[in-house]
């Protein structure tokens, strides 16, 4: 063990192998974790579409799939950047980590921003659950499926509106985590023997990726085949 | 026969000039310590705290109940008073009581580690437990909660007029704060190991710990996000299990129980860790089935998961789904039983000794037995028409809960008080309190069988004249109980300051913890990361022999 990782080994660890390996578990059992709780709002999804599949194709129907796909590559494109970041903290190059790092924070926002705007026109069309939810079907942005009703719909808008808000929540979460890893890196923090952060993040972003990447066919693909 | 092998029991036991405690004194060293030891010792004091408050509000209710009308209170402060106990009892005591207090403090030396895996994120649970107590608190100061422990919609989005919100929120975090500490205790049982201790070397309430933390990691969160969505509905005004919209109540309750249901064996499973520990030990005997006790651990916490639906028998669930259900729920009794039958298997033929862990230990297993076959009792699916939502109910979880857990509690605080002060408690008081404890216990618990058999419905304030004298009965079984725990909080804090000094192993017990100083340094093995070359329960009766000569 050469001195430079015994510099990093915290207290309590033998090396440097042990803590490595016990980061890496404890975040894989943080997204197990995670993906339960995630796991609670896709058993609501689903039994709600059995219960009203109709309700679930109109909605879909009104969902801007166009500003979705956009957003499933900006995120997609994220992960490629955070994994090619992680890399760069392997191998000790800091400069190509930073802009890694800055790349992934960029479309991080981009795809807050367009949902921003996807959220917003949900609210000019009435179709924020509450009291002034109003789905009009002569002027709906998308066709109507079966004969929904107006709290059928609401249903699915609850889920659209908690099932993407918790999941950017977490992207804003993972911001907030990228601006400190920047400025870590920024210092000149991280190097090939202690990199770990890099490493546990990018589990992390890949997660939030992938839940989108659940989410995106299930709220917005309903009813596109064919 | 000779004492030659009791020289170190003759020898006088001194305290250790420097340990854990005392290293550093200042408020803030506590506050912010990443040392497993002294986090259990801040859990310690706060659950303490919340049991007591937690039983204030039982003997409000014990109080009310003592007439058939409802003179003391009115129903609505009635219904606060059994939400709140139930809330802070299951939240903020039961589930947090033998992981985050014994299981911090011995878990890590038990296998050979310094700390846990993540001493600040075990730092985090504990602040992230104690923000929600203080917003359960703020529940409190501003009027309570009327909705049950349970939190069940539309009652609890709709028509409650009280702080929900918060409540949920209290909840949530004590969730997260339960999450963190079995993450931390699955890595910390992974790679933290000594060398030498192997899977099957690990004292059995490791095992129980790894299990339980298993359904903390996997179950907390489903009703994390469950109660999440409680609170976008009440303070939205609409929300998923809203009726009115084509939503389903229903829905919140498979959600809700597919969590605390498993959430029952996050508050049993630590409980027989501590139990398995104990009775070889006050047997003087290797510990029977090892592998059955550690495997029936595993198999309780999965099949555990695969059982919520017995509380939706009256809840318009399908019968067919019901009786799969009813099925596996008896399935759980199997591992259980094992434990058990384990148990008393280690005590045959052994040289047992009554001190008071062993006294608790006793009363565990009697009344975790009656807890557990009245619960298939529960279980079945005709039965559970007549007892559902009766006192033969909350006498079930209460014998599962307080004379399983609770005892277990006492049990392993009594028998791992010398090792975490250093100092041993007077034997006698501890032992009448024990005993107390459970006379009390079965005084209180046993009557509301009967009660519920008789028919008396759970969550009244009044009821028909012919229930008193059973009611009396509880609530002096009550009082006795809570003489049992009153006694309790005096000596151990006399001992603190007046205690013999207990010594390494005040009870010649055989675990890795029994081997570094009372109370240990703060990176726990003086001598460097200990090999372990026998399992945890190598009793032998030579022991015994000695024994037997001591005491005449
Ligand atoms: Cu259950």
């Amino acid at each position: 063990m050469s001195h430079s990782t015994d510099s990093v080994v915290a207290h309590h660890f033998e090396d440097y192998e042990q803590q490595t390996e016990s980061a890496m578990l404890g975040m894989w059992l943080f997204l197990a974790q995670e993906i339960m709780f995630f796991g609670g709002l896709f058993a609501a999804y689903m039994v709600y579409r059995m219960k009203y599949p109709d309700a679930w194709a109109t909605g879909s129907e009104q969902l801007d799939i166009v500003l979705g796909g956009f957003n499933t590559v900006v995120l997609l494109l994220s992960s490629v950047t955070m994994a090619s970041s992680v890399w760069c903290a392997q191998k000790g190059k800091n400069k190509q980590l930073i802009w890694g790092l800055i790349a992934t924070l960029v479309l991080g926002f981009v795809f807050l921003f367009v949902k921003y705007f996807e959220y917003k026109s949900k609210f000019e069309h009435h179709l924020v659950p509450g009291t002034h939810f109003f789905f009009d079907a002569a002027h709906a942005t998308g066709p109507v499926i079966g004969s929904p009703t107006q709290g059928q719909l609401q249903l699915f808008f609850c889920l659209y509106f908690i099932m993407t808000g918790m999941h950017a929540l977490h992207m804003i979460i993972g911001a907030g985590i990228l601006i400190w890893l920047i400025v870590l890196a920024m210092r000149g923090y991280f190097h090939p023997q202690r990199y770990m952060k890099i490493e546990l993040f990018g589990f992390y972003w890949h997660f939030v990726d992938i839940v989108w990447v659940f989410l995106f066919p299930l709220l917005y693909l309903l009813h596109r085949h064919g | 026969m000779s004492s030659i092998t009791l020289t170190p029991d003759i020898a006088p036991a001194v305290m250790p000039k420097s340990h854990y405690a005392n290293v550093r004194t200042t408020v803030m060293s506590w506050l912010f310590t990443v040392d497993h030891k002294r986090i259990a010792i801040l859990y310690l004091i706060s659950i303490t705290v919340f049991f007591a408050v937690g039983g204030l509000f039982a003997s409000l209710i014990r109080i009310e109940l003592l007439t058939p009308k409802g003179d003391f209170m009115t129903g609505d402060t009635y219904n606060k008073v059994f939400t709140l106990h139930g809330v802070i009892m299951i939240f903020f005591f039961l589930i947090p009581s033998v992981p985050a207090t014994l299981g911090n403090f011995a878990l890590p030396i038990m296998i050979g580690a310094k700390d846990l895996a993540f001493p600040k994120i075990n730092l985090l649970s504990w602040w992230l437990y104690m923000l929600g107590g203080v917003l359960a608190v703020v529940v409190l100061l501003r009027g309570g909660l009327e909705t049950g422990w349970t939190f069940y919609p539309p009652y609890s989005t709709t028509f409650a007029t009280s702080q929900v919100t918060i409540a949920i929120l209290a909840a949530f975090l004590a969730g997260f704060s339960s999450i963190f500490t079995g993450l931390n205790f699955i890595v910390t049982v992974h790679k933290m190991r000594a060398p030498g201790m192997t899977w099957f070397r690990m004292p059995l309430f490791v095992w129980a710990h790894y299990a339980t933390s298993i359904i903390q990691i996997l179950g907390t969160p489903v009703v994390a996000i469950t109660l999440v969505l409680v609170a976008i509905e009440r303070v939205w005004g609409v929300g998923i299990f809203n009726p009115q919209i084509g939503g389903d109540p229903i829905l919140f309750q498979h959600l809700f129980w597919f969590y605390s249901h498993p959430a029952v064996y996050v508050m049993i499973l630590p409980g027989m860790g501590v139990v398995s520990e104990v009775i070889p030990c006050f047997s003087r005997k290797r510990i029977f089935g090892y592998e059955f006790i550690a495997f029936s651990s595993m198999a309780i916490a999965i099949i555990g998961f695969l059982v919520w639906g017995h509380h939706l028998y009256v809840s318009t669930q399908s019968t067919y789904a019901g009786m799969v259900f009813s099925l596996l729920t008896f399935l759980v009794a199997v591992p259980s039983a094992i434990k058990v039958f384990n148990w008393t298997a280690t005590m045959y033929k052994g040289e047992i000794t009554f001190e008071a862990p062993m006294i608790y230990a006793l009363g565990f297993i009697g009344l975790f037995l009656v807890g557990g076959l009245t619960g298939l009792v529960l279980a079945s699916m005709a039965n559970d028409i007549h007892f559902h939502d009766t006192y033969f109910v909350v006498a079930h979880f209460h014998y599962v809960m307080v004379g399983g857990m609770v005892m277990a509690y006492m049990c392993g605080l009594h028998f791992w008080w010398p090792k975490m002060t250093g100092r041993m408690y007077p034997g006698l008081l501890a032992t009448i309190a024990a005993i107390l404890v459970f006379v009390g216990f079965n005084f209180t618990f046993f009557p509301q069988f009967i009660l519920g058999f008789l028919g008396m419905p759970r969550r009244y304030h009044s009821y028909v004249e012919e229930f008193q004298i059973l009611n009396i009965m509880s609530t002096m079984g009550a009082s006795v109980l809570g003489l049992g725990y009153g006694m309790q909080p005096f000596y151990l804090l006399w001992s603190l300051f007046k205690g013999e000094p207990a010594g390494d192993n005040p009870w010649r017990a055989k675990g890795l913890e029994w081997q570094v100083p009372s109370p240990p340094p703060t990176f726990n093995f003086p001598d460097g990361r200990p090999v372990v070359i026998e399992d945890p329960y190598a009793y032998t009766i030579d022991v015994k022999e000695a024994d037997s000569v001591a005491q005449h």
